[in-house]
């Protein structure tokens, strides 16, 4: 166990090895332009679904109280002619 | 029209969170940007792609900064730059020098979440989505390849003989 520890810590001396990388300095303006784009489009994503839901809410009560589909359809048959 | 105004306004007088967040990436973005590196396999001094993917991945943290609840954001940052990197593993197949070079995406990914981030083996393979087992057997063969390779093992004696007192 001890050996498998040794050998990881030589890993991450390896990790540590390389120098470090000069963060860019226009990092965090780019960092907050992505952010804020992101927000916006979850927004706009946001609000389109909500214009469809209730456009298809509306739509479902409109056709229903045109068509009432919950009234027993016309009889398909004439009744019998009695009479004659 | 209020609300353009607004946004206007927040943009030119940065607010508390916007502060808070500047922070945050001035504290963080040193560590996370060597980590990029060393998963892309770029040189320090010149690594674009490195750049990109921490750049989008603090990004989907600004967007998210507001709704935090108590989340640790730099766990959340580390979580975005690793699925981002394992979606486009593709892109980072050629070893480009750096000192993961010998390793493949997938398990430059383990080694760096495992040793260099310290993060949890079971952590790392809820984020992975990999078994735990096959995290720990990747973590094992990847530092047996990397203590097979001359030129990252030489770099590593050199830096341990420097940094011991």
């Amino acid at each position: 166990m001890s050996d498998h520890d040794r050998k990881e810590d030589e890993v991450r001396r390896m990790l540590d090895a390389p120098p470090r990388g000069q963060v860019p300095p226009d990092l965090l303006p780019r960092v907050l332009d992505r952010g804020t784009r992101a927000l916006r489009r979850a927004r706009v994503l946001r609000r389109l679904l909500w214009v469809l839901l209730t456009a298809a809410a509306i739509a479902f009560t409109v056709w229903a109280s045109a068509a009432e589909p919950w009234r027993p359809p016309p009889a398909g048959v004439t009744p019998p002619f009695q009479g004659w | 029209m209020r609300e353009q105004r607004r946004h206007r306004a927040t943009a030119r007088l940065p607010g508390a969170r916007e502060r808070d967040f500047e922070a945050y990436v001035a504290g963080a973005a040193g560590r996370l940007l060597h980590a990029a590196t060393l998963l892309t396999t770029e040189h320090p001094g010149r690594a674009p792609r490195a750049q990109a993917l921490l750049t989008a991945a603090l990004g989907a943290t600004y967007a998210r900064w507001g709704r935090l609840r108590g989340e640790d954001p730099y766990d959340l940052t580390r979580r975005e730059l690793a699925t981002r990197f394992a979606r486009a593993a593709w892109r980072f197949h050629r070893p480009r020098g750096g000192v993961l070079s010998p390793l493949t995406p997938p398990e430059r990914l383990v080694v760096v979440l495992r040793l260099y981030e310290g993060v949890a083996e079971e952590q790392a393979a809820a984020l992975l989505g990999l078994p735990v087992e096959r995290v720990r057997a990747t973590c094992t063969r990847s530092v047996a390849v990397l203590r097979r390779t001359p030129v990252a093992r030489d770099a590593a004696r050199a830096t341990g003989k420097a940094g011991a007192p």
